[in-house]
């Protein structure tokens, strides 16, 4: 195991700039999560410590070893692909012992360590199967398995899971959770599923555009949002957002908005300098919405759009007018008719503000 | 329901004409089949009476003619290493490694194929060989029809790779191998499929070609089965078809027998195992 740094590093695709500057450090044990959208840089990030993409500039440091231009099998990387990259024309004990096969192992010594870790993949009695014989999730295993059978460095997952159906993706997210708390692994994985990120990081590096936005353990990526992009994008539904007009009055905030009623809020140095803007958008989390009842202070209202019941809770979408729409998940057994108005309450310690550029301003118990 | 005879008379007239066009071709096959076992064979269709083996005997003694047959697999054999190894690692690099231009080199090469195997180029291809020295040599017909194949296998090789995804190479480089084993390993099986079809194109390809060795050989141990089919013309130059017949039935034999053979084998299926 070893740690993992970035200095300074770009990657342009001729005119296209896939990663302007980026740096970053990973501890040794940690795992990483890069999240995004489709073409924000993750990917391109996580090919260029895996060695199959050469930084524009910068330096790739694994274990404190400049890498930048080594190849690919000189760096003591294991790699899950996403689309498994299984050989065809060999059975799964092959392709699970091939990195032992090019480091000259003894095939009846790698085909033994290639059963002891099939088997802990439950993968043990398919050794003699084509890749083309096998499921989906069997294919998964038998990748994540040629990446588990010689020690390595650090571990690299691009998307791996994103090929499987719902179910056997959780099954792989909570054996890989298990996985890593058990080896203690250095490991960067990329992905676009927010909760795949939540569930697998010690720290998740949300990048938009090549760059990175926030780069935290996913409880305060989740509880404290960088920007509006990160609030947007973490959280199932992700975090509501709406704009509101501010101004100062009695040593308070003031927020206005349609179909907005809030108490004032305690003024901060930061939160004064933010107001003077203008404009600010408030974010509150669809888990901290509630059916408001009388003599709540802070209340959004508007007319049913959608109720989709999912079980043990009900996502409650409201529309307000023209001001967008907010989405709530409540845990409730009423029914609610669409096109009926709905009032939904908030506490004011779930509310996050961010400032005219999407920023999200400290609240006041924070330093 | 009115349209009912309508269609039945349009499906009629098709087959009628499809019956007469397939007739049309099979009939020279026919022929084919039928005149090498017959003593009387003449140009036109007959049914064997009686059933005799006496023209391959005739042609079997005929060292000439053997000896080309030889000569044949020697220059096709000898073309299809050169244009298989040569296609196979200039389309791997073509597709996979990034040289500034090389799909405007592909289309050039494509271009010029056409003309170096060409009768366009004979003079000056044949002053090459001459200045070469290597007139009248299984090597200059071998390094013609290499150079002439080439860059259409090339072409054809670089799509199909193309088609073939970067992480099974990738996959196997970060496990640990260098980008020969990765070749070797991995993409190169992966591509066999793909290789198989070029071989097989470029053997039909040699096997059947005329003028090239024609105009490059002189000596007759060296002449294919193309050039000795002309041994059994008499010498007013009247063909000798019980004779020619045979020949020209052993002669096609090796090109039907690769590709049930390459059937067989490889079942000239473009992708296999790729799971997406």
């Amino acid at each position: 195991m070893a740690s993992v740094e970035f200095q300074n590093i770009s990657k342009s695709f001729g005119a296209f700039v896939a990663v302007p500057d980026i740096s970053f450090q990973i501890a040794d044990g940690e795992f990483i999560c890069l999240l995004g959208p489709s073409g924000c840089g993750k990917t391109t990030s996580l090919r260029m410590i895996a060695g199959l993409e050469t930084p524009s500039s910068g330096r790739v440091m694994i274990g404190g070893r400049d890498v930048t231009y080594l190849h690919p099998k000189d760096r003591g990387i294991s790699m899950v692909f996403q689309d498994y990259a299984l050989y065809p024309h060999m059975n799964i004990a092959d392709n699970i012992a091939y990195p032992l096969k090019v480091r000259g192992e003894q095939e009846t010594r790698r085909h033994a360590r290639a059963k002891e870790v099939a088997d802990v993949l439950k993968i043990g009695d398919l050794l003699k199967r084509l890749p083309s014989q096998i499921s989906g999730g069997q294919q998964q295993r038998t990748s994540l398995a040629r990446a588990l059978v010689y020690p390595s460095e650090v571990y690299l997952f691009d998307e791996p899971l994103s090929n499987l159906d719902a179910k056997l993706r959780l099954e792989a997210r909570g054996f890989l959770n298990h996985l890593q708390r058990d080896m203690g692994m250095t490991a960067v994985y990329v992905t676009h599923d927010q909760a795949e990120a939540m569930a697998l990081a010690t720290r998740i590096a949300v990048m938009d555009k090549g760059r990175i936005v926030q780069f935290a353990p996913p409880i305060e990526i989740y509880r404290r949002p960088a920007t509006t992009f990160v609030a947007n994008f973490v959280g199932n539904p992700p975090m509501n957002l709406v704009p509101v007009e501010v101004s100062i009055g009695e040593g308070a905030l003031l927020l206005r908005a349609n179909g907005l009623q809030l108490a004032p809020i305690a003024l901060t140095d930061v939160i004064a300098k933010a107001a003077k803007s203008g404009r600010m958008t408030l974010g509150v989390r669809p888990e901290h919405l509630r059916i408001a009842v009388a003599g709540d202070q802070n209340v959004v209202s508007g007319e049913l759009f959608a109720n989709e019941n999912m079980g043990p809770e009900s996502l409650v979408t409201l529309e307000r007018g023209d001001n967008g729409r907010v989405t709530a998940r409540i845990f409730t057994d009423d029914e609610i008719k669409v096109g009926t108005s709905v009032h939904l309450a908030f506490d004011a310690r779930h509310i996050t503000l961010f400032d005219d550029s999407g920023a999200r301003i400290p609240a006041a118990d924070e330093r | 329901m009115r349209k009912a005879p309508n269609i039945f008379m349009r499906r009629t007239v098709f087959s009628a004409a499809a019956t007469f066009l397939g007739t049309v071709f099979a009939l020279p096959l026919v022929w084919f089949v039928f005149a090498p076992f017959n003593a009387r064979a003449e140009l036109g269709l007959a049914i064997p009476s009686p059933f005799t083996l006496s023209n391959f005997a005739t042609v079997f003694q005929n060292t000439f003619a053997m000896q080309a047959l030889l000569n044949s697999l020697i220059q096709a054999a000898g073309g299809v290493v050169l244009v298989g190894a040569a296609a196979t690692l200039a389309a791997y690099a073509l597709s996979r490694s990034p040289i500034p231009g090389k799909g405007a080199v592909t289309y050039i090469l494509l271009l010029f194929s056409s003309v170096v195997s060409g009768s366009a180029a004979m003079v000056p291809i044949f002053l090459i060989i001459s200045a070469a020295g290597l007139i009248d040599t299984h090597l200059a017909v071998i390094l013609v029809f290499a150079g002439g194949l080439l860059p259409t296998a090339m072409f054809i090789l670089r799509d199909f790779i193309d088609a073939i995804p970067r992480s099974y190479e990738e996959s196997a480089m970060v496990a640990g191998a260098s980008p020969l084993q990765a070749f070797f390993d991995v993409a190169l099986p992966v591509i066999r499929p793909g290789i198989v079809v070029v071989l097989v194109w470029a053997f039909v390809n040699i096997w059947g070609s005329f003028l090239i060795p024609f105009i490059l050989l002189r000596s007759d141990k060296l002449m294919p089965a193309s050039v000795a089919i002309y041994s059994f013309y008499s010498e007013a130059g009247t063909p000798i078809v019980t004779l020619l017949a045979a020949y020209s039935l052993i002669y096609s034999l090796p090109v039907v027998a690769l590709y049930l053979f390459v059937n067989w084998k490889f079942g000239f299926r473009f992708f296999g195992g790729i799971k997406s």
